[in-house]
């Protein structure tokens, strides 16, 4: 990718000065001062929870200031909601999309416009969003409905919606945590030319990597103050900004011994399966995974991974194939049968599927062993063996709660994690199934998550971990298999695999280079 | 047992449903669901046949039957909208309090004698039509007429127009569209308000035009909820809720009518010969919405048709999260 070199313009697109917002029990913006030059990128860089959304939703006017002052293109303003920011051309691109999923392409970019008055005459107003489309290079089809639109598609119409309001400051809240690497180059191509016309940038990440490829200049923010102040990218080092992050040196390798893997511990064969809407989710999927290995599930969200987690542990049905746990089938029987063959789950909904958040932390660290002595006898549960029980898992994970009586909606995400990995361990799993474990964790919680996977892998256990974090899946895992629409693209050594070719498969590219063997031959055992 | 005649009757006694669930689908496309149809349509029934019995004006009476409609809508909509509280409670509340308050109303209403009601129309032209004439523009009550042009409209309105389309965004996705600028509690207000309107002019259409009279609930009789199970039958479209009303409506006016003859086909009666079947008569067309819920529900889930994904769910803006 060609970097052009833009000059940019020294007026300033937006000045904040000293802004404090504060929640129930957080200050998560403390004096926070920031400004966008016209014409730039600037990446707003820091941990989940430092206050950067936070900061950019202030501007945006989703949230009121408690305190500070902004300046957009020089005048001083008070937004009062983001239609008001984007009267004054300024539009946000949140991390969840703000899409009516069952509307087309052009009714979404539509919607709370004066214009049409009336009478929406569609064709029109689709040649129109195309031609907006094509003159940024966001292809998308502007009569596609939303639901039918890849996620990488969907962020290319909630900035063209952006655009069609005529937004000359674009913040943008992760835009490529939800993005293949071939997605996010796509995207950056797109905020350079986009630069090169006079807009300007707001990148919200926490990815030093990136943000080192697209910024002009980085703010660093870390729990709700300013580290290091729109310093331009040329003058850091990952190193230091990573500091500024993090506030200590990071530890950034993960202890990973060889260990011999034993016999195979998870059996799938040529397993298909559909979604809730009922279409194709898994379209014959064959793998084998054996004890104390881990094998990482790469893939853009929504090509079947949730779907594979739920036939493994017997929470959907596979229409095909069969799926056996040491040797015992399992694909097609309950949850009960898979738990009963030590099939551990850590789900990616931790507050839907992985907890009961109005229960009590004991509660839910019983739910898979309150049908067993010591926790029950018979049918009567012993309140003192629970206690016992709980306690000593909170102690073990250091889940951080005044008492295991706390209900489990008070629990941090990192908390929360840990309390649900607490109860999938202790039921000594023989395949563990993890899929998103440590989206939304701060660093700390990512470690020991990460640590408690790998000691399960020393414990023989046999791990399948889904990840849309390619990092985390290299990280962790011995074997990565790609999926892509349901099937299995790719399996790689994770020791010698090449992230190119890993990121070409995930978005349904075929193979670059001729095919060795050791690559797709292998899912077949 | 004259086809035709039980066509036109289910056109007739199929406006009051078609009303009640346009008006509900508004409300619930916009993310409401009341369940208090019934005790709305009731209060529109009781304040029209009263307008008309003191006035002597019909046509007073449909106009304040239908504003008492919207009234009663307007307390669903503060403890829903302003006060977040559960849908399906006020909804229920709503039913209750206008079946109340409907019967208080009518206390005296039961024996009022025939009043002056809406007229009915023949269509020059049309009605000479063969097959549909006969059943569609004969001697029809003006407010089916009404009912015709309201199909339609509604339907442009949702999918063609500006307010449609924020309209739907409220109801699928009031994030989305309170980002955008519209103003959600302001819509939901409005068109539940709307739902109201549309089941009081549905009671009005009822003692005015299709039944007259004051019978206390009976009047109603369950309708409300027919037109609820309408709104679901027709996967919350206009056009399959004026199909469903009709229909239903033809359906429960064969039943009565099959009970007459002595023969049927050749073959004695059996509904003439034993009454204790008609009561298995009278259940049909429940079952048959059942069945068709049944039919249709999965065909609906695969195109994306169905309730709206904020169907139920109070908008609390700026809250932490998602």
């Amino acid at each position: 990718m060609t970097l052009e070199l833009v000059i940019p313009d020294p007026r300033l697109a937006v000045e904040m000065r000293g802004i404090v917002r504060r929640f129930p029990g957080v200050v998560a913006n403390d004096g926070v001062d920031f400004d966008l030059r016209v014409g730039e990128v600037h990446a707003l860089l820091g941990e989940n929870g430092a206050g950067k959304s936070t900061l950019m939703n202030v501007l945006d006017g989703l949230y009121r200031p408690d305190a500070g002052e902004i300046m957009v293109g020089g005048q001083p303003v008070e937004f009062r909601s983001p239609r008001d920011a984007i009267a004054a051309g300024l539009g946000m691109v949140h991390q969840h999309f703000a899409l009516v999923p069952t509307q087309t392409v052009t009714e979404n970019v539509l919607i709370g416009l004066d214009r049409p008055r009336f009478r929406i005459d569609i064709g029109r107003y689709d040649d129109e969003v195309a031609e907006l489309a094509a003159r940024h290079g966001l292809g998308v089809d502007p009569r596609a409905r939303i639901w039918q639109l890849s996620v990488g598609e969907q962020q290319r119409v909630e900035i063209l919606k952006m655009l069609y309001r005529g937004a000359r400051i674009l913040i943008l809240d992760e835009p490529t945590a939800v993005l293949a690497p071939q997605e996010a180059q796509d995207l950056f191509r797109t905020l350079r030319s986009m630069v090169a016309d006079g807009t300007s940038v707001v990148f919200i990440s926490h990815k030093l990597g990136e943000v080192a490829q697209i910024a002009d200049r980085v703010t660093v923010m870390r729990r709700g103050k300013v580290t290091a102040s729109g310093i331009p990218i040329s003058e850091t080092t990952t190193a230091g900004l990573a500091r500024l992050m993090i506030g200590r040196d990071v530890v950034e390798t993960i202890e990973r011994t060889p260990f011999d893997t034993g016999p195979v511990v998870l059996s799938m064969r040529d397993v298909e399966a559909e979604s809730d809407r009922g279409l194709p989710a898994l379209r014959g999927i064959s793998l084998e995974v054996r004890a104390g290995e881990i094998l990482g599930v790469a893939g853009v969200a929504g090509n079947g991974q949730s779907e594979l987690a739920q036939v493994l542990t017997g929470l959907r049905h596979c229409s095909r194939g069969s799926v056996t746990v040491n040797g015992v089938e399992v694909g097609n029987r309950t949850p009960r049968d898979a738990i009963n063959e030590h099939v551990a789950h850590v789900p990616e909904d931790r507050t839907g599927v992985g907890s009961a958040p109005n229960l009590s932390i004991a509660d839910n660290l019983i739910m898979k062993s309150y049908r067993e002595a010591p926790v029950s006898r018979h049918w009567s549960i012993d309140t003192g063996a629970v206690r016992r029980f709980a306690n000593r898992l909170r102690e073990t994970y250091s889940i951080a709660a005044p008492s295991v009586e706390t209900e489990t909606r008070l629990l941090s995400g990192g908390n929360l994690q840990r309390l649900i990995l607490a109860r999938e361990i202790a039921s000594e799993p023989r395949l563990m199934v993890a899929v998103q474990p440590t989206r939304g964790l701060d660093v700390g919680a990512i470690v020991t998550v990460h640590r408690l996977l790998l000691d399960q892998r020393q414990a023989g256990s046999a791990t399948i971990l889904i990840s849309e974090d390619l990092d985390e899946i290299l990280a962790l895992a011995d074997r990565v298999a790609v999926i892509y629409e349901g099937r299995l693209v790719g399996l790689f050594d994770a020791a010698d695999a090449d992230v190119a070719e890993i990121g070409l498969r995930m978005t349904g590219g075929m193979a670059s280079r001729p095919p060795e063997p050791g690559d797709a031959p292998r899912i077949v055992p | 047992m004259d086809p035709t005649i039980i066509l036109a009757a289910g056109v007739a006694s199929g406006t009051v449903l078609l009303f009640a669930a346009v008006g509900e689908i508004f409300a619930e496309r916009a993310g409401v669901i009341n369940l208090g149809v019934e005790g709305m349509m009731l209060i529109g029934a009781v304040v029209a046949f009263g307008t008309a019995v003191a006035t002597g004006n019909a046509w007073l009476g449909l106009v304040l039957g239908t504003l008492a409609g919207g009234l009663l809508a307007v307390l669903h909509a503060v403890i829903t909208i302003s006060f977040q509280a559960e849908q399906v409670v006020s909804g229920l509340a709503l039913t209750f309090l206008g079946t109340g308050l409907a019967r208080v109303l009518g206390e005296d209403l039961s024996k009022a004698g025939a009043i002056a009601l809406l007229p009915t129309l023949t269509i020059p032209g049309l009605a000479a039509v063969p097959a549909i004439g006969p059943i569609l523009f004969t001697d029809q009550s003006v407010l089916v007429y009404v009912g015709y042009i309201v199909v339609p409209m509604a339907w442009y309105w949702i999918n063609r127009t500006r307010p449609g389309l924020h309209l739907r965004a409220v109801g699928e996705s009031p994030t989305a569209a309170d980002t955008l600028g519209v103003d959600v509690y302001r819509l939901r207000y409005a068109y539940v308000v709307v739902g109201g309107l549309f089941a009081g002019l549905a009671g009005a259409t009822i003692t005015l035009a299709i039944s007259p009279g004051w019978f206390g609930d009976l009047t109603v009789n369950g309708q409300g909820w027919i037109a609820i199970a309408i709104v679901i039958f027709a996967q919350w479209g206009v056009g399959r809720a004026a199909l469903g009303a009709y229909a239903f409506a033809a359906i429960q006016r064969l039943l009565i009518d099959i009970q007459g003859p002595e023969q049927l086909f050749g073959f004695p009666n059996p509904f003439y010969v034993n009454h204790t079947l008609t009561f298995f008569l009278g259940m049909v067309p429940y079952v048959l919405i059942i069945a068709v819920l049944v039919a249709v529900s999965g065909e609906a889930i695969r195109k994306r048709i169905g309730a709206p994904a904020a169907l139920g769910i109070s908008y609390v803006r700026g809250e932490r999260g998602h």
